[in-house]
């Protein structure tokens, strides 16, 4: 044997797992919003509340997408049925404490992923959209036919959460609602960080990779799917439930299909496949929608629509850039939006040149830079 | 000896298609047993269905006398019967530490903690490096599979085979499309497997064949056409005139 060998094997694999610079500074930031929303933008909170509660749903499907390759179109499923849970715990006065709730909003989502998740082992990728949209669709039409439980379209109303361990009351600021969900945030991470980072984490990157493989090295690649799968619809219940008992109220589009499609968006600006991906595709997300609903309440949807087509075709960093570029000449020039559809087209037809382009600007940078590989990652998130 | 492995009647049938024919074969503990035939004989397909890739249209097969005909690949595995493919299929995002850690887990039954850290066990660790340095990958052991030269690929898809600590090993053409120079490398490491292991093994390199086997069975068409020692096959001349002619008389 030989000792030096296995020390190294031991501190890579170790390695892998220990925290980086840079993710002391993104929850050291997260931390610093908490004092600064505080004192200086305390009309902020809302917005930050929604990154918190999103950051985590995105986290959600990122257990499924990025690490066990597993793609839905209806993870508004569980956030939805988390949601109405926690509506319902606090409405009845079942259980009163907001943390208990969690879990136990947390806990019915994971029972309906469990049950769901059968569905969802086999199949093509355009099977299992079809099946996870399906989910979604039945579990919003069941809410709709029941009224009297639900609030059926008008919303669950006259709900009062109570004070966070019978001591944190929120407040109308919603500071302790922005802290309550960071926390929460963030213990479920460091749960998902974890998890990732297992044998059994390890294992589900095997299946996603090459199912077949998996199951002739001995993964039992079933389990390992419905084990995640519930994980995740537990996470994804219990951003819902924030949702909830942060706005302390509940309506049917929580189980929207929109909601679903912009989560994937959020997890395709982030990234998928290193965790970090859904928070801060939540931050950019909701920043984008924010600053863009101010510059142009009227077209902001079409210009996150654009951002998503140039993300996919040049690459997250050159994707953001072109549309960023174009956004700013728009605004400068005060171009219509049909000049601005005129652009849109030019782009389309010269694609190719953009991208050999784009191709030759990468090599450059990398001569520049030194090695190759620091500007090769640019392109090769673009995919098909 | 007891046959640690045997089909009886196997067949598979792809729509009108009988891809594997009744196919009676018996494996012998320890044997170096080499399946051999032209082109479409339906060799992959006989493993496919000995590992559960494919389920048999009819049939039985039995591992130590214990009916595995309908059991999941990964238990099978368990089981002891281990393959490789004749097309690589790795985890082309892992590296090969992590790939042989992954089996080694696995077979330990580690594999689906999920509360403790990868790399915290110094038993598995030991292992992978014993392994990787056996099979001459220990140089490229950080680096992702995907980015490997082919033959390091080959002998990975191997390696990971070797880490199920297999009772059956099956191999599907093992040097298949490794170039010359590498070539080495591969049948010195399944030439050195440990002489408990069985082994089973597709290969049309004729050398190969009857430098390694010490039973030889001929599938043609999906049915077993002959089976015996190196040298009773090759002089068979029913063997000659559907596969062996040309490269024998060469």
């Amino acid at each position: 044997m030989q000792p030096a060998a296995v020390e190294k094997v031991d501190r890579y694999l170790a390695g892998r797992a220990r925290w980086g610079a840079l993710e002391y500074v993104f929850w050291l930031l997260a931390l610093a919003s908490i004092w600064h929303g505080y004192f200086h933008l305390p009309e902020r909170y809302l917005i930050l509340t929604e990154i918190a509660w999103l950051g985590l749903f995105a986290l959600s499907l990122d257990l499924i997408l990025g690490y066990a390759g597993i793609i839905s179109l209806g993870h508004a499923a569980f956030f939805g049925l988390g949601s109405y849970v926690a509506a319902l715990l606090a409405k009845h006065g079942i259980i009163n404490e907001p943390v208990l709730a969690l879990v136990v909003a947390g806990l019915a989502a994971a029972v309906l992923g469990f049950a769901t998740s059968f569905l969802v082992l086999r199949g093509s990728d355009l099977a299992r959209l079809m099946v996870t949209l399906g989910i979604a669709l039945i579990m919003r039409e069941i809410a709709n036919q029941i009224p009297e439980v639900t609030g059926g379209a008008d919303g669950l109303q006259g709900v009062t959460i109570a004070p966070i361990l019978g001591t944190f009351a929120f407040d109308i600021f919603g500071h302790v609602a922005y802290t309550y969900c960071l926390i929460v945030l963030f213990v479920l991470f460091l749960l998902a960080r974890r998890i990732v980072h297992s044998p059994f984490g390890l294992s589900l990157r095997a299946v996603k990779g090459n199912p077949l493989r998996s199951s002739l090295v001995g993964i039992a690649v079933d389990r390992r799917l419905v084990a995640i799968y519930t994980v995740a619809a537990f996470y994804a219940g219990v951003a819902g439930a924030l949702l909830a008992q942060t706005t302390a109220f509940a309506s049917l589009d929580v189980f929207s299909f929109e909601r679903s499609a912009d989560l994937l968006l959020v997890l395709i600006i982030g990234g998928t496949g290193y965790l970090y991906g859904g928070l801060i595709g939540a931050v950019a997300f909701k920043l984008i929608q924010d600053s863009l609903a101010t510059f142009d309440p009227q077209y902001w949807q079409y210009w996150i629509g654009l951002l998503l087509v140039f993300l996919v075709l040049f690459g997250r960093i050159y994707g953001a850039i072109i549309a960023a570029l174009i956004f700013a000449v728009a605004r400068w020039l005060q171009l219509s939006f049909f000049e601005c559809a005129l652009i849109m087209l030019a782009i389309g037809l010269g694609y190719g040149h953009i991208q050999k382009g784009l191709k030759l600007l990468d090599g450059a940078i990398a001569r520049l830079v030194g090695h190759a590989r620091s500007a090769t990652p640019m392109l090769a998130h673009r995919k098909p | 000896m007891a046959a640690v492995l045997e089909t009886a009647a196997l067949e598979k049938h792809f729509g009108g298609i009988a891809a594997v024919n009744g196919v009676s074969l018996a494996v012998e503990k320890g044997a170096r047993h080499a399946l051999i035939g032209p082109n479409g004989a339906g060799k992959t397909t006989v493993i496919n269905l000995l590992t559960g890739v494919l389920r048999p249209s009819a049939g039985r097969i039995l591992l130590e006398g214990r009916d595995i005909t309908v059991l999941e690949p990964h238990k099978r595995v368990g089981l002891g019967l281990t393959r490789t493919f004749q097309i690589n299929q790795l985890f082309l995002d892992l590296t090969p530490v992590e790939t042989v850690g992954l089996a080694i887990s696995e077979r330990m039954g580690t594999g689906a903690q999920w509360w403790r850290l990868v790399g915290s066990r110094s038993p598995v660790t030991e292992e992978i490096v014993e392994i990787l340095g056996r099979f001459h990958l220990t140089d490229v052991m950080f680096e992702r599979t995907g980015n490997l030269p082919y033959g390091k690929q080959r002998l990975l898809e191997i390696a990971l085979a070797i880490a199920c600590r297999p009772q059956v090993l099956l191999l599907d053409e093992p040097a298949a499309g490794v170039p010359e120079a590498e070539r080495h490398d591969i049948l010195a490491t399944v030439a050195a497997l440990p002489a408990d292991v069985t082994v089973v093994l597709i290969e049309h390199d004729m050398d190969l064949v009857f430098s390694f086997a010490d039973r030889i069975s001929v599938l043609v068409n999906g049915t077993l056409l002959t089976e015996g020692a190196p040298d009773e096959v090759a002089r068979d001349p029913r063997v000659k005139a559907v596969y062996l002619g040309e490269s024998l008389n060469a």
